[in-house]
Formats: C-alpha cells, sequence, structure tokens
C-alpha cells in the first residue's frame, strides 16, 4: 500500500537553528532517503520552500481569488513529504518514526486512496 | 510536600491502582472467561481509583475499595444501559467471594492465568504484550499503541479481537501441565520482555510512556518470577532486565547524547540493581536448567563485571553468544556474537561473522546490522564502505540522540 508520511516542522525553529545543526540535520535526511530506497519503499519525496512562498488559488462564483501565504497557518507548516509503499500502517508508522523530522516537529502518515478502491467504496 | 515527592506519592499510588485493578480483572475473567467484561465492570472504579489516590493515599483494603466504586457506577449503568448487565454479574461473583472470605485475606491471585491466557500460542504473537499490559496493568489502547509504534485506532481494534477470541475459542486460564509448561511459559516472558524492550527503546527516558512500559515490564517479571519461584527462566528474564535498567542513567551525557556501552561511567551504573540481578541469575543456575533468559542475563553480568575488574571478558560472551544461537538463533543475536567475535579476534574475523548473514532480506532495514557493519568496517580502514554503512544505519534510526553519534562517527572517518 501507499502511504503519504507529511513532514510538519517548525519554520522559525528552522531557521533560527544553528548551520551546522542545519548541516547535520540534512546528512540525517540523505541518510534516511537512501535507507528508504535500499528497502525499496521510497515510490517519491521532495523538500519544500518556506510557506512565505506560498500561494493559494480559489475559484469562487467563476471568480478567481489568488492569496499569498499558505492554505492554513499552522504552527508548524508542511516542509516536506515522503511517498512510500509498505506492507501495511505499522511499517508506516515505523518509517515515520525513522524521519529526522519526527523528532523535531510531526509526521502525518496518510494512506493513499486508489481511484479503484475509491470508486468502489464511495461512489458505489 | 515537594514535587518529587507529589510524583513518588503518584507513582505509589498508580501501582497500588494497577495491582488491584489486575488482581480484579484476572480474578472476574478466571471465571467468566470474558475479559472485555470484566474490564468493563471494573474500568470506571479504575479510572477513578488513579484520580483519588494520589491525593487521597491508598485505602487500606484497596480491593474492596474498587469493588465498592464499580459496584455503586455500575448499578447506575445498568439503569441506563441493559448492556451492563453482565457487569453486574461480574461484581455479584466477585462480592461474593471476598465477603466469603475473611477481611483481611486477599483474593486468590488469577493474575499469572491470565498472562497465560494472553500469551496463548491461538492469540497472534504481537498482540500479546499488549494485551497483558491492557489486562494486567489496566493500560489503555493509546498508551500501549504509541509504546509500540501502532495506530491508537488500530491497537485498540487488535486487543478488542484478542479478547473476543479468547472468550470464543474458549482459551483457558490454567497455568500448563510441567510437559507443555517450558513452551507456554516462553511465551509468557517473551511477552514481558517485548514490553520492557519497548520501553528501553527510550534511553533518556523522555517520553514517559515509554520509560513506564520498561519499569512495568520489570514489574511483570517480579511478578512471574515471585509466583513461580523454580523458574529458572522466569528468574533469568528479571536478571536481564535489571541488568539493563541498571545502565540506563549512564547511556546518556549530561548533555543528552549517546554513550555507547564501551565508554559508560561505571559510577553510573545501579550497583543495587546489579547485585540484584546477579542474586537471582545465582539462584537460576542452581536449576541446572540453561535457557535463552539466563544467557542472555549471563552476557549482561560478564559486561557488568567490567565494574569491578575494569575489563570485558569478550571471550566468555562470545562463547555464551555461541551458546544462545544455538538454543535461540536470530539475526540479533548473530549479530551480537559477531561484534563479540571482532572483540575477542579482531575486526575482519568479526566482519565475517557478520557477512554470513548477509542475504537475510529482514536486515534491509535493521539498524543493528548495519550500525554493527559500519563499526567493524571504519576499524578496518574501508572508509567508503563504512561510510556506506553509515548512511544506512543513519537512515534507519529513530532516536535523535544515536543518529548524532553514528553521524558523528562517519564524519571521523574521514580523519
Amino acid at each position: 500500500m501507499q502511504y503519504l508520511l507529511l513532514i510538519y516542522n517548525s519554520e522559525a525553529g528552522m531557521a533560527a537553528a544553528p548551520k551546522e545543526a542545519a548541516i547535520q540535520m540534512s546528512a540525517a535526511y540523505g541518510a534516511y532517503t537512501e535507507a528508504m530506497k535500499k528497502a525499496g519503499v521510497f515510490v517519491g519525496g521532495e523538500r519544500l520552500r518556506f510557506t512565505s512562498t506560498a500561494t493559494s488559488v480559489r475559484v469562487a462564483g467563476g471568480k478567481t481569488n489568488v492569496i499569498d501565504g499558505p492554505y492554513a497557518d499552522t504552527k508548524e507548516q508542511l516542509g516536506g513529504y515522503y511517498m512510500i509503499d509498505v506492507p501495511d500502517m505499522d511499517a508506516a508508522i515505523s518509517w515515520a518514526a525513522r524521519c529526522p523530522g519526527a523528532g523535531t516537529g510531526t509526521m502525518e502518515v496518510r494512506p493513499v486512496w486508489p481511484m479503484a478502491e475509491y470508486m468502489t467504496e464511495y461512489t458505489a | 510536600m515537594t514535587a518529587i515527592g507529589s510524583d513518588a506519592a503518584r507513582a505509589a499510588a498508580e501501582a497500588a491502582a494497577r495491582q488491584s485493578y489486575g488482581k480484579l480483572v484476572a480474578y472476574l475473567a478466571a471465571r467468566s472467561r470474558d475479559v472485555a467484561g470484566a474490564e468493563d465492570a471494573l474500568a470506571d472504579a479504575f479510572a477513578a481509583a488513579l484520580e483519588h489516590w494520589p491525593r487521597s493515599g491508598v485505602p487500606d483494603r484497596p480491593e474492596a475499595w474498587l469493588l465498592a466504586v464499580a459496584r455503586r457506577r455500575s448499578v447506575d449503568a445498568v439503569r441506563r444501559r441493559l448492556t451492563r448487565e453482565a457487569s453486574r454479574d461480574h461484581l455479584k461473583l466477585i462480592a461474593e467471594e471476598m465477603e466469603a472470605r475473611m477481611v483481611d485475606e486477599d483474593l486468590p491471585d488469577e493474575r499469572l492465568r491470565l498472562m497465560f491466557a494472553c500469551a496463548h500460542p491461538a492469540i497472534e504473537p504481537s498482540i500479546r504484550a499488549p494485551l497483558i499490559l491492557q489486562t494486567v496493568l489496566g493500560f489503555d489502547a493509546a498508551t500501549i499503541a504509541s509504546a509500540f509504534l501502532v495506530s491508537p485506532s488500530a491497537m485498540s481494534q487488535r486487543l478488542v479481537r484478542a479478547k473476543a477470541r479468547i472468550h470464543e475459542t474458549g482459551i483457558p486460564f490454567r497455568i500448563p501441565e510441567r510437559a507443555e509448561l517450558g513452551e507456554r511459559l516462553d511465551t509468557v516472558l517473551e511477552a514481558i520482555y517485548a514490553a520492557f524492550a519497548e520501553g528501553w527503546s527510550d534511553p533518556a527516558g523522555t517520553e514517559t510512556q515509554r520509560r513506564n512500559l520498561a519499569t512495568e515490564g520489570i514489574w511483570l517479571g517480579r511478578l512471574v518470577a515471585s509466583l513461580m519461584p523454580d523458574e529458572p527462566e522466569a528468574l533469568g528474564l528479571l536478571a536481564l532486565m535489571l541488568f539493563a535498567e541498571a545502565r540506563r542513567p549512564a547511556r546518556r551525557n549530561t548533555a543528552g547524547d549517546y554513550v555507547p556501552l564501551a565508554e559508560q561511567d561505571l559510577a553510573l551504573w545501579d550497583g543495587a540493581l546489579i547485585d540484584e540481578a546477579e542474586s537471582l541469575l545465582r539462584r537460576a543456575a542452581t536449576r541446572g536448567v540453561i535457557g535463552r533468559y539466563q544467557l542472555e542475563a549471563a552476557v549482561q553480568s560478564a559486561h557488568a563485571a567490567r565494574r569491578l575488574t575494569g575489563r570485558t571478558d569478550w571471550v566468555a560472551i562470545r562463547e555464551l553468544y555461541d551458546a544462545l544461537l544455538s538454543i535461540a538463533g536470530s539475526p540479533v543475536v548473530a549479530i551480537n556474537r559477531a561484534v563479540a567475535i571482532a572483540e575477542a579476534e579482531g575486526a575482519v574475523a568479526g566482519l565475517a561473522a557478520l557477512y554470513v548473514l548477509g542475504d537475510d532480506k529482514r536486515l534491509d532495514d535493521y539498524q543493528p546490522y548495519w550500525a554493527a557493519r559500519a563499526g567493524l568496517l571504519a576499524r578496518l580502514g574501508q572508509v567508503p564502505m563504512a561510510t556506506e554503512a553509515y548512511d544506512r544505519a543513519i537512515g534507519l534510526e529513530r532516536d535523535p540522540a544515536v543518529r548524532r553519534f553514528l553521524q558523528g562517527r562517519r564524519a571521523a572517518l574521514r580523519n
């Protein structure tokens, strides 16, 4: 099954951290990504730029609204994601716990809803 | 009262509440085979005890207190919901039993039977330890789920299913006969050790839930050792856990960094716990039946001897792992044995013992294998391969302090 691991961390905390800590964190992420690839569970994943670069788009009543900033203002911000393919939720939780970001912020684990299952479960 | 004093009072009250709760659940479940019903009957009373006892102190007769509250609440509940009828029957049963006995006599202790039911071979192995923690100690599903890295809703469902299974398949609440005791006791001890090991994986004790789990594992170990004082493996497991617990304060320095065993400050080891473990191990040895836990405790004893001799007898440790491998082989044992071989005979021999395992798929995401391999390659000056192995170990580690330690070792490779 595929799971999306969403990494929420404090951008303010990251910006304030000493350079050394940032380098160590990056190296830890590199090792984590490699370990996922070697274990054959990695499907994809990227880091995201800070929410100050985010733009929210919404169309209401035929009118397009473009707003500076992220969709939701939260204490910890979405800073990156991994898509993994593992046998079950327990395996996904194990991988989430190993993510360097789990030690400083919060990981959200979301199962992917494949189109075929969605069609049978939801629209039937 | 100081903050520490009130924490201690709270811990004592909680321990007493869990002790009495477990006894009552075990007593009821052993008669009705209905674990969920027994828990249901006592749930409110147990919650009330956890709330009141830390403030008011533990009552003189804790079980009678719980029962009185349970009966009062259950009558209200029955008025509201007929489904609680079963609870009322449960409580009547236990009240009769308690009244039949003398006021100051304890209920028969059925917790061992309950543990044997929870760790029955017909119960899925991964749910046995959680089931014991819930039924014997009254931990809620969310607490157990965090400790075992499972989602609370999934843990809760599995616990419910396991209890239904005990009831529906008629799993007995009994202590097995001599002939089958060995194997069945193993499953109980394994479940207790699993609980301890989950708690042990938070060495700094920063997460209270995890730290408590190590304490509860020891508590269960003491319970089994006291109820089965002639079982060498029960004594061996308790010794093993105490040896490990004795080193907890030395596993982190004041900055919160990971300190490997070889570099730990021996003055921080808990001498009293080590002494207790040693005497348990000696008592177990007089029975003349060796087993996995006694051997693992003996390894710990050999490490603890450094406190007195200043050195580690790696040849002896290697021999203990040889014996362990032959009676309870697992990747974990094989990796530890390879490390002991490296210490006794050199890194090349150790690495050879590690490479034998190379094809095992389970090692792909098993951190200790990669950490051991990295350490040995580093000693041999195989920088690129050591770097790669450190990367795997770093990527698989979930404890930030250990991750920092491994990153430090990896960085030191270049020099």
